[in-house]
């Protein structure tokens, strides 16, 4: 009999992102309805089990640490595998991801290998009548479903900053850690081999709680130092418009939009963005947003909760200073 | 080198689509590719333009999806190919991965297959991996470079905190970001030669497939509801002078919001 839920952590090296413990906090609300374990698989390299630590403190039931050479490096076959044979070995009622490019890379291959029910970044979980029902984001976010999975297992993807992290309790560890020996039999067509690490001393836009975003109407790449002025003030991550980084003014990660990321922020600032559909479906789930724009009838100004109809040049120095002048009260 | 193009059509991106009923309204709604999958066609086409070779857009869908087909194949690829079946209707993603997978299969040997990251309407992102899974070859997704060298490539993929660089065994599936390129334009001479272009059909006897093993009875998701998304509550503009205008703003996000 299928049950439970098996969470697959997401890792950057022995360090679990963020997300996993969002994913986590996802997994105990659908295991409480479902009933069964919550049991966390750390799939990765030797070393991995350190992961062991910080994801214990949420108190989850079970770690799982399928750790092995032949998964240091990063192989959506590889990766398949392995939580193809921890999901056969555990027999869950759901296996989730969090909707990260890894995430979203090896679970539709998994669905395919196993021929089940798969559901890609969703917002919400719930079970009604004992039946795992996803809810999601479709049509470039002009749509909500609710979608129904009748496999057991199934698995889904869960959208980073769509739940609340689990909470941690230091001193506090999984109830049980059991090691799992993944058998890789045939070498990787594909894998990764390098890392390229874009250090940014601003948080990661996906993560941020709050987002200063600039669109065309900021003129040109030099001006968007006024926006990570702002940014570095309130600690915020750098969004952009599409309009922007086609221009090459700023970097396609910070796109924000239906082809860039979606954002969650609790203060999303947009600055000369006119608010194409492409561009709101990716952040208006923020929960306040404040828009700068010269024209009073910019779409974006139908989604914002506060705005100011005046010319970027003008209005963001005057924002700067005066929060400057707030935070050194 | 001969590669593949996945071409889903899907409902005009650049349009809001409206619900209805449970379902989007596809009164007077225009299909256009998606948009990954012109990305993934310039992309081929460079590769032929640099190697040699051909490229394939492959689509399954109604009758309707051959004039999306059509648009890629003015970007200026060799050919296309139009899956098609009654039987075919209503089948899953997985479903559909497999057809594609037996089309791939039979109009031969091939050295990369592309598809598009995820589609703009349903937004799973499925197909590409599951096609590689049925044909047992590797898959990297989040592709925003190709570089190719004989019977291998060096893929770079965009993902958390940075790029990876995969070393990747051909024939593989890759998918496509927006970032991987800028689409071309179709040429005048181009529209015009397609318009006149045979498109093939291939229905599941033409590709060996059970009808049985296809269609609704894959289905293993219900669709509960599909309505239309929360409507923000309107804001309010804050009026006055600049500087005013920006003190109740700073105001008004502390002591009301409380956000910064
Ligand atoms: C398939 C597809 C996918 C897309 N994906 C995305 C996506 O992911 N993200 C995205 O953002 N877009 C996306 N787009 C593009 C989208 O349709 C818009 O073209 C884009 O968002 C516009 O960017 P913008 O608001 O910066 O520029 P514009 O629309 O040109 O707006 C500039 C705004 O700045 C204002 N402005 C100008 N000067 C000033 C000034 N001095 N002071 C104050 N305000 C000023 C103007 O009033 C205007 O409202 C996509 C489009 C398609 C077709
Ligand atoms: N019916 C289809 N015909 C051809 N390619 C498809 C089809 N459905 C999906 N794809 C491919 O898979 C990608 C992702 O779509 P999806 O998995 O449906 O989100 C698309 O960009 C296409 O490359």
């Amino acid at each position: 009999m299928a049950n439970g839920v098996l969470v697959i952590a997401d890792l950057r090296g022995s360090t679990p992102k963020r997300v996993t413990f969002e994913t986590i906090g996802a997994a105990r609300s659908v295991a409480q309805a479902l009933g069964g374990p919550v049991q966390v698989a750390l799939v990765g390299g030797p070393g991995v089990a350190a992961a062991a630590g910080p994801l214990g403190e949420t108190g989850v039931d079970e770690i799982i640490v399928a750790e092995s050479p032949d998964l240091a490096q990063y192989s959506a076959e590889s990766y398949t595998d392995a939580i193809q044979q921890l999901t056969d070995a555990n027999s869950p009622a759901v296996v989730l991801l969090s909707a990260t490019p890894h995430g979203r890379d090896v679970a539709p291959r998994v669905a395919a290998r196993l021929g089940i029910a798969y559901a890609a970044d969703v917002t919400r979980i719930d079970v009604l009548d004992g039946q795992v029902v996803v809810t999601r984001p479709v049509y470039s976010g002009n749509a909500i479903a609710s979608v129904a999975l009748d496999s057991q297992p199934s698995i889904v993807t869960v959208r980073p900053g769509a739940y609340p992290v689990a909470p941690r309790q230091a001193g506090t560890s999984a109830g049980k850690q059991t090691t799992f020996s993944v058998n890789i039999e045939y070498a990787p067509g594909a894998k990764v081999v390098e890392f390229q690490e874009v250090k940014s001393e601003r948080p990661d836009l996906s993560e941020a709680s709050v987002v200063v975003s600039g669109g065309r109407g900021m003129g040109s790449a030099e001006n968007f130092a006024m926006i990570e002025e702002l940014a570095d003030l309130l600690g915020a991550a750098v969004g952009a418009s599409r309009a922007v980084v086609d221009a090459g003014w700023r970097p396609w990660g910070e796109q924000v939009g239906q082809t860039g990321k979606t954002v969650n922020p609790n203060l999303y600032i947009a600055c000369g963005i006119s608010g194409a559909i492409q561009h709101l479906v990716g952040m208006r789930t923020s929960k306040y947003i404040v828009a700068i724009n010269k024209d009073p009838e910019a779409p974006i100004f139908k989604v914002a909760d506060y705005g100011i109809v005046g010319d970027v040049f003008t209005v963001l120095p005057l924002l700067t200073e005066e929060v400057k002048k707030v935070k050194s009260q | 080198m001969n590669i593949i193009v996945l071409v889903k059509s899907v409902p005009d991106p650049a349009v809001k689509v409206t619900v209805k009923n449970n379902q989007i309204v596809e009164d007077g709604l225009a299909w256009e590719p998606n948009p990954y999958d012109e990305n993934s066609t310039e992309e081929a086409i460079r590769l032929k333009e640099k190697f040699g070779g051909k490229v394939t857009l492959i689509t399954l869908g109604p009758k309707r999806a051959e004039e999306t087909l059509k648009k890629q194949l003015a970007l200026g690829a060799d050919e296309g190919i139009l899956v098609s079946d009654p039987a075919f209707d209503g089948s899953d993603e997985l479903a559909v991965a497999r057809i594609l997978a037996a089309a791939i299969e039979k109009q031969g040997p091939y050295d990369l297959i592309f598809a598009g990251l995820t589609g703009v309407d349903w937004n799973q992102g499925v197909v590409g991996p599951a096609v590689a899974e049925a044909l047992a070859i590797p898959h990297v997704a989040y592709v925003v470079g190709v570089e190719v060298n004989g019977q291998t490539a060096r893929v770079t993929t965009e993902v958390d905190g940075g790029r990876e660089i995969q070393e990747v065994d051909l024939p593989a599936v890759l998918t496509s970001m927006q970032n991987l390129n800028v689409p071309r334009y179709a040429s005048l001479k181009n529209i015009m030669a397609v318009k006149r272009k045979q498109i093939p059909v291939w229905g599941a006897a033409d590709l060996g497939i059970d009808p049985g093993q296809v269609g609704p009875n894959t289905v293993q998701t219900q669709l509960k509801s599909l309505v239309p998304p929360p409507e923000r509550a309107a804001g309010r503009i804050i009026p006055g002078a600049p500087d005013e205008a920006v003190k109740e703003l700073v105001r008004a996000l502390q002591e009301e919001a409380k956000v910064i």
